[in-house]
Parts: structure tokens; sequence; C-alpha cells
């Protein structure tokens, strides 16, 4: 009599169950690391921005909640000037990255011209640059341009950053969506641009959220440009400034206030990020793509 | 209502030619249906038509007039799609408006044209969801309503109930054929289904390799191929075929598997045939000693309630399909089997799988001859 191959090597059904349930425990205690890992420095900073003077030397796990820190923090104009800085021209690049991501996104994924590629592919190449690299080139751009120590130059520059990802990621998406849809529509008599704005824009929804949200973060926590191409204080956006916040004397390091300053400058990421990655879900489970 | 006509009209992309110089003419109110395998540039041959793809050369008509540059939706024609391709944010009475919202009609113009479609398809109740709240059939519906609130003068269907499981599509199928018995549009529409084209069609346009292998009525299509392709294409099971040698140097007598057998003389004058064709139902399942068939070895019998499919191998790469109505013979997979069948129902293809007319009434030297 032949044995199948299914059953000659079997374990007993405990022995299964076992062994699920000592998959589950070590996914959990798996994720469990991974979120220690990633939000401990953030917790960290949390803890500390609430601590002043020795305080801040001792190891303790838990907040002293002493929100000393953040009240001097609020109370200087050149910290409170930088967020708004931060906040505009954060807005403003992403604004300008996505309009002409999305119109370039259409372009290069949708209308066939032989030199698409090629842009496609130069897009790429800006992206992989090191900011070092284009650094002083921009300068001399921003120069020309009479932008310098003004927030519009970092406007400018960031779009060097952000554009080329927008332009990527949302190309790759227009390119999913159904040819069809956009055949129905040049049968329903829509220009090029209305069946943009009526039939793929209001489907690209999501794409339209991450991208918009990677390249706000993008703008708001850069710091190489933002060093260089400002001048003054009241100018600066938030990373300098952080960086640049000095204690009562000069010998002291205001690591209390920085450490606020940083748990401050996080949160409206996290709201933006809690407030879209609804949507992003919502989207991509809608099956809204589908005809 | 209009009239479609194709002169030489092809297309290529890059090296690759889709579709070779066709001509077509289209009468006004026809239903004309494309069908051939995939990749046969059927449905490429309708874009063509619509004005989505341009043409590589040629000139296409609608109406009389040439609008081989006029944009698709000036070209006064409605497109049903496969996928339907229906907006998914928009609700469906916004999906079947939106060609009107458009081309700026008014709003109370809209909504009576809106209203009107909806009744006539009996989807009134369903204007406030969305696609993605409605079945298959519901969405066919839509896309259909889609097509004909523009009052097109030709509609254009590519593969409408490809996506619904078969029921549905039986039912659709239906009421298709009677949209156009209502409408009186002409309507164009590719298949790859040939139920669908048979039942649908005036006409039956059959493309291979993008190039028309015969146009015609479908029963015209069926009883008389012009070749061999056609002739495999119609027909569910296809066509049985089989090669033809010549032997004897006096008479030339063709011979093809299980001792067929056919004196060739009598076709001579129209190139000597280089297959024959015998359509299932035209086959005979017989003793296999009996004079004039052609013997085999039976293999397996598929009774399929109201008919019944009989497969009988002739050679070691040959299997041949017979069927019939009524009750299943008795016969056990591997014993020796006759097929026969009336010489009027004998094709005749040659070299290059042109069908050979023959005249029915000579009679065929046909048997087990050795």
């Amino acid at each position: 009599m032949t044995v199948s191959v299914a059953t000659t090597r079997r374990y007993s059904n405990a022995t299964y169950r076992t062994l699920r349930r000592v998959k589950t425990a070590g996914l959990y205690a798996g994720v469990a690391a991974v979120l220690v890992y990633m939000l401990f420095p953030y917790y960290w900073a949390i803890v500390s921005s609430t601590k002043t003077g020795q305080a801040l030397y001792q190891f303790t796990l838990l907040p002293a909640l002493d929100f000393s820190n953040y009240r001097q923090l609020f109370d200087n104009p050149v910290f409170m000037g930088a967020l708004v800085n931060s906040g505009v021209v954060a807005l403003v690049s992403t604004a300008i990255s996505l309009v002409i991501g999305i119109l370039a996104a259409y372009a290069l994924g949708r209308l066939h011209f032989p030199p698409g590629r090629i842009v496609l592919i130069a897009v790429l190449m800006i992206s992989v640059f090191p900011q070092v690299v284009v650094l002083s080139g921009m300068f001399e751009v921003i120069g020309w341009l009479g932008l310098y120590n003004r927030p519009s130059a970092l406007i400018v520059s960031y779009l060097i950053l952000t554009l080329p990802f927008t332009t990527w990621i949302l190309t790759s998406f227009i390119r999913d969506l159904p040819n069809e849809l956009e055949e129905a529509a040049l049968i329903d008599g829509c220009s090029r641009l209305r069946i943009l704005t009526h039939v793929l824009l209001p489907l690209m929804g999501p794409a339209i959220a991450s991208t918009g949200l990677l390249s706000f973060i993008l703008a708001w926590n850069e710091f190489l440009f933002a060093l260089t191409f400002i001048l003054t204080d009241e100018n600066r956006t938030v990373p300098v400034a952080i960086g640049l916040l000095t204690g009562s004397s000069r010998y002291e390091y205001p690591f209390g206030q920085i450490m606020a300053a940083s748990v401050t400058v996080t949160l409206p990421l996290l709201v933006l990020v809690l407030i879209f990655q609804r949507k992003i879900v919502a989207g991509l489970t809608s099956g809204a793509v589908k005809g | 209502m209009a009239s479609v006509s194709l002169k030489n009209v092809s297309k290529t992309f890059g090296t690759y030619e889709v579709i070779r110089s066709i001509d077509l003419e289209i009468e006004d109110g026809e239903f004309v249906v494309f069908v051939g395998p995939s990749g046969c540039g059927k449905s490429t041959l309708l874009r063509l038509i619509a004005g989505l793809v341009p043409v590589s050369g040629g000139d296409v008509f609608i109406g009389g007039d040439q609008v081989t540059d006029v944009p698709a939706s000036k070209r006064g024609l409605a497109f049903v799609f496969q996928s339907y391709a229906l907006y998914p944010h928009m609700n469906v009475a916004r999906n079947i408006s939106f060609a009107l919202e458009t081309a700026r009609l008014g709003k109370d113009e809209i909504r009576r044209r809106v209203a009107r479609v909806a009744d006539m398809l009996k989807i009134g109740h369903l204007l406030e969801r969305r696609p993605r709240q409605l079945s298959g059939g519901q969405r066919q519906r839509v896309a259909i309503g889609r097509a004909l609130v523009g009052q097109p003068e030709v509609f254009l269907f590519d593969e409408p109930l490809s996506n619904l499981d078969a029921d549905l599509r039986m039912e659709m199928r239906f009421e298709i054929a009677k949209l156009h018995a209502d409408v009186k549009t002409t309507m164009i529409y590719v298949t790859h289904d040939q139920t669908e084209a048979m039942t649908l069609a005036d006409r039956i346009v059959i493309l291979n390799h993008g190039q028309i292998e015969q146009v015609g009525r479908p029963r015209e299509l069926y009883d008389r191929p012009e070749n061999r392709f056609v002739a495999g294409f119609l027909g569910s099971p296809r066509m049985n075929f089989a090669a033809l040698e010549a032997t004897g140097p006096a008479v030339p007598v063709l011979r093809g598997p299980g001792g067929f057998a056919y004196a060739a003389e009598y076709v001579a004058a129209e190139g000597r045939p280089a297959e024959i064709g015998l359509r299932p139902e035209a086959l005979k399942l017989v003793g296999a000693d009996t004079k004039g068939a052609i013997r085999g070895t039976f293999e397996r019998m598929e009774d399929l309630g109201y008919e019944y499919v009989c497969y009988v191998r002739l050679t070691d790469t040959l299997v041949w399909t017979v069927r019939s109505t009524g009750s299943p013979p008795q016969i056990a997979p591997g014993d020796p089997a006759g097929l026969s069948w009336q010489p009027e129902n004998l094709y005749l293809f040659g070299e290059d799988g042109r069908r050979i007319d023959h005249r029915a009434s000579v009679p065929l030297a046909l048997g087990a001859s050795s």
C-alpha cells in the first residue's frame, strides 16, 4: 500500500496549532520592537522637552510636565515667525509642485509623444543628484532671480526636490487609470483639460494626497537650502531656526528648548498625516479606479 | 442615422500593421458585427471609426461625409466600452448627462433627456447611485444609456457583454437586439463570441490579421464560407478538417485519414483540394464497416442532454467531433467506429485555403479503399 506524500511527513494537529500561536506571538513581538525603535526618539524628545536645568542630565523615562520650555519658545518672536515662514513655504511649494506635477504627469503618462520617455528619465536623474551638488548652482540662480534672503527663494529651490518625485508618482498613477475612461470622455466631447479636471483628477485623490504629503514634509524639514539662501532671522524657516536657537548665555546649550521646538514642529506633520492617511486608505479600498 | 464607409483604411503601430487596407460599406440602420480571434484588429478598427485612434492611411466616411480628421466627439457616434468605462466618481444621472453638460445644454433639456433614457432602459431608480453600487448588468444599462442620450447616428459596441456571466449575457444580447429594432440606428459591434455575432448581426465581418476574410449575412457565412479560416471560425464545435494527398498517376485520387478517398478529376479545373472540411453536425456515427464511411476509433462522448458530442480518433494527431441530437449511441471507448456524411455537406479547400466549389450532384468516390 502506498502512502501519499502529504501524510508521510505530518505532525499532530496540536503541534500545528502551537506553531501557529508561536508565529502570531512572534509577529506581535516583532511589530512591538519596530514600534519602540521608531517611536522612542520622539518620546525621548517629549520627555526632554519638559525638563529644565539639571533635570535634563538625569535619566528618567517619565516626562516632568514642566512646560516652561514651551512658554519660552512661544514667546520667542523669531521662532514663531519661522513657524509661519515654514508653513507658507511648505504649502506654496507643495501646491506649485502638485499643479505642475499633475500637468506633467498627464502629458508623460497619457499623451504619447516620443521624447516623453527621455523627459521622464531626465526627471528621475534630477532627483538622484545630492542637494550639495545643486547648492552652488542654485545659489547663482537665486541671485539672478533676485530672491536672495526671501522665503520665495526657498519655494523656488524646493521645487527641484519635490517636483521630480511628484511627477514620477503621479505619472505612474495616471498610467494605471483605465484608458477607456479617457476614451469615454473623448467621445463625450471633453477637451484634454476637461478630461484632466473632471475625470482623472477626482480619481487621483489618493495619489495627490500621498505625494502632496510627502512634498509638504520634505519642504517643512528642509535644512540646507534654508540655511544657505536665507540671511536674516525674520525670514528663516523652522529647521534652521531650531539649529540657531541660543540659550540665556552663550555657554548654555538650550537642549530643553530645542527639544520643545522639535516636538512642536512635528505636531503639524502628525496632524496632516492623520488626516490624509485616512483619505489615502479610503481611496485605495473603495475600488474607485475600477469602472 | 448614417451609413459608415471605410476606404483603404490601414493602421500601423510602429512597424506592426494592425489593420491592412480595409474597404467596407455599412448601410444606414444596419447591425454589423466585427468578429475575429483576439489580436485580429477588430477593436482597433472600431476605434479608427470612432476617431479615438488616428488612421495611418485611408479614409473614413460617416453619412457620406469625410470624417477622417474629425475628432471623436464631433462624429455623431456613441461608444459602449468593454469595461463600461463609467465615471466612478459620478452618479448614474451625471454619467449619462456628462456629454450633454460638456456640450453646455440647458439644465431642463438635460433633465428631460436623462429621464427619457432612464425610462427606456428601466434604470430610473438607479439615477442617484454610483457605478460601484451597481451590478454588472445595471452598469451595462447605464453605459448604453450614456450612449443613447446623445442621440448618435452610429452606435459602436466594443465587446460589451464579455464581462457579464452567461445568463446575463443572453439577456443583454436580447436587449441589444431589441434596442436596435427600436432605434434603428446603425450599430457596429465588436465581439470574439460567435454566438453574439450569429444572433445579432445583419451582416458579419470576419477579421483576421487585420484583414477582412469575409463579409456576409450570418447564414451565408456559415453555409458558404469563402475560405478555411471562416469555415473554422464559425461553428462550435468547430469544423473538422483533414489534409489530403494525391496518389494514383492515371486518375488522380486524393487520400485522407481513415480511408478517405476522393476522385479529384471533377474539381481539377478549380485547383486541387488540399483539405476537406466537415461540420460536426454533418457527420453521422455509423458501424465501422459501413460502405462509404471512413474509419476511426471512438474515444469519448459528452452528453449535453439534448445533444451529444462524440470524439473519434482518425490518426494519432487527428480527432474529429460528431454532434448529434437524440439518444447517444451505445459504444465504448476504444471501439472502432465509422463516420459518414451527405456529399453536399463536404467542403473542399485549396492549397491557399480558399474554398473550392464542388458540384454536390457529382457522386463522390468515397470509401474504405485500402
